[in-house]
């Protein structure tokens, strides 16, 4: 591995949603809610769902992490908005796929692809996870509950 | 002594000869874990291809060897930290444990509803935890001595938060987050005029500036191996010969005691009262060499090389934009805690690490200093005597490109 790697990592896409997130605000009509924590490096953030029938019709998140958290969290409200509860789950286990170095559909993935830089960096895997595991237990439940990755 | 060479100390660390992805390895970790000059590999080598056998036991002629290597570390830590008398030397796995020792030994069977444990806002958590599992079994209250936006103990209201209800104060003679030195000696004297007993955490203190217990006058030290070039799993707790004499031993086993019997069981003399079971050999050996070593360099010219490596590191950074320095303290020992404008320590971590350079990001076991300065975390450099100028400026290098990357 060499320096440049470091490119394929915080590519222009990451360092563009850590600087402006998207759907970066609390959401009083939520149905759906999860608090994630890293309790090693400190990154916390909030997932906040609002479900119509069978269709996340809005998504959001706050709190704090690195650039790689943040980016992934913003992707992640950007793309899984207006889609099914199937829909959602199966780019989520493409997600985690990609991740952990197995073979991802691209088609699915489409722009989340630029995650898929963490895989040469392991420390940094949870960064990128923090707020898909989330997002998958706030719509899991109905009340608010906490997941924690360390 | 006197003259410090930095390159012959440099070649006596085999492990800082290497590329980290095509850059030199700068390793600005040393607060998290210092590394092992050669001579302390060496010496547990030795031990085990020559001497390996059980201590206090055997007639043989291995174990007599290896009882003699093992208590004349404890010789060498007695001298090193200026103590009166190898009885007063326990050996532990770390500092965590001997501070866990005071806990339970010293400290509970003292301890009433509503006593107070004294400690300060910037603890590692291994000086904060145990006085809180303590306080919360028996109803005590942990008492914080505030600090200062530079990171210093302020000590404004000091005399009042001894009070009569203090059981113990604990508290850190260097900050492992901050790198502040706090005036250690001043405040036991104030804790002892009131009849308070004090524990020093020592364990970013040892590797970088001469100890002396009997100069601070504290009643217990404690301190790690493996942040000051020994091995991990080896520590000491120092206490006064006369308040271990008093306490109960906490754990029981083999090596402890005189005589056992299902009546009645006679406890060792010190420090044995201590060491229940078959110690870290290896290890205690490996620490013995690395206070030898640490003598050959001279600790008063590592200390004042340290300095000056701290003074060029800061100064740099100072001059940089958009760098903060988190603890500005005064007096200040090898520890450089920053944040880079609009990044996350975690990422200034990774980037720093594909340039070679090792630092920690996260909160330093510090929470309550993380807290107080309202950030999740810091990126720290933290130095021994074997890093250079150069390493400084590999650190320098490695802030501009997080800078560049994130412009
Ligand atoms: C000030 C301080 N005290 C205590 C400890 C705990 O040391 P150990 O983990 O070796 O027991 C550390 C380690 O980081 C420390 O920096």
């Amino acid at each position: 591995m060499s320096g440049s790697n470091i490119r394929d990592l915080y590519q222009q896409v990451i360092m563009d949603h850590n600087k402006k997130p998207r759907n970066f605000r609390e959401m009083l009509d939520a149905n759906h809610l999860a608090h994630g924590n890293n309790p090693l490096c400190g990154d916390a953030l909030v997932v906040f769902v609002k479900m119509a029938g069978d269709v996340i019709e809005d998504l959001s998140f706050q709190g704090s992490g690195c650039a790689i958290s943040v980016a992934s969290a913003s992707l992640m409200t950007e793309i899984l908005k207006g889609k099914t509860i199937e829909q959602a789950e199966e780019i989520y286990q493409q997600v985690h796929k990609q991740m952990t170095n197995e073979d991802a559909d691209p088609a699915i993935l489409g722009k989340l692809e630029v995650l898929g830089g963490v895989r040469e960096f392991p420390a940094r895997v949870k960064c990128a996870t923090l707020s898909w595991h989330t997002m998958h237990t706030a719509m899991e439940s109905d009340h608010d509950i906490s997941v924690t990755t360390e | 002594m006197g003259i410090f060479d930095i390159h012959a100390v440099r070649k006596d660390f085999p492990i800082l000869e290497q590329e980290v992805y095509g850059f030199p390895l700068a390793y600005l970790d040393n607060a998290a874990s210092s590394q092992k000059p050669i001579q302390v590999i060496e010496a547990m080598n030795d031990y085990y291809r020559q001497d390996n056998a059980n201590v206090h036991r055997g007639v043989h002629r291995l174990s007599q060897r290896a009882t003699d290597a093992y208590e004349g570390a404890r010789s060498k830590v007695r001298d090193f930290i200026h103590a009166k008398s190898d009885k007063e030397i326990v050996f532990v796995r770390g500092a965590t444990e001997a501070i866990n020792l005071i806990a339970h030994s010293f400290v509970r069977p003292m301890l009433n509803a509503g006593d107070e444990i004294l400690i300060s806002h910037m603890e590692h958590h291994a000086n904060i935890v145990p006085w809180q599992m303590l306080c919360d079994e028996i109803g005590a209250k942990l008492i914080v001595i505030p600090m200062t936006d530079r990171g210093e103990l302020d000590l404004s209201t000091f005399d009042d938060l001894l009070t009569s209800k203090t059981k113990i104060m604990a508290i850190g003679e260097v900050s492992n987050a901050l790198g502040t030195i706090n005036p250690v000696k001043m405040m036991t004297r104030k804790a002892h005029e009131k009849g308070i007993p004090v524990l020093i955490d020592g364990a970013q203190a040892v590797p970088h500036m001469p100890a002396d217990v009997q100069d601070i006058d504290c009643d217990f030290y404690v301190f790690s191996g493996h942040k000051m070039f020994a091995p991990t799993g080896i520590g000491v707790l120092y206490g006064k010969e006369a308040l271990l004499e008093e306490m109960a031993p906490w754990q029981g086993g083999g090596d402890m005691i005189l005589s056992v019997s299902f009546e009645k069981t006679q406890y060792n003399v010190l420090p044995y009262k201590f060491e229940a079971g078959t110690p870290n050999i290896a290890g205690t050996i490996g620490l013995g060499a690395a206070i030898d070593y640490m003598n050959s360099v001279g600790i008063e010219a590592l200390a004042k090389y340290e300095q000056d490596l701290l003074v060029y590191a800061t100064n740099k950074l100072t001059a940089m934009d958009g760098i903060r320095i988190i603890g500005t303290a005064e007096n200040k020992a090898s520890v450089l805690s920053f944040m880079i404008d609009g990044v996350h320590p975690h990422d200034v971590g990774t980037i720093f690490d594909q340039q070679g350079v090792a630092i920690r990001a996260g909160h330093h076991c510090a929470q309550p200093v993380m807290q107080f300065y309202g950030i999740p975390a810091t990126a720290r450099a933290s130095f021994a005597f074997y890093n250079t100028m150069e390493e400084v400026d590999a650190l320098v290098d490695a802030i501009e490109k997080v800078q560049e990357l994130f412009a």
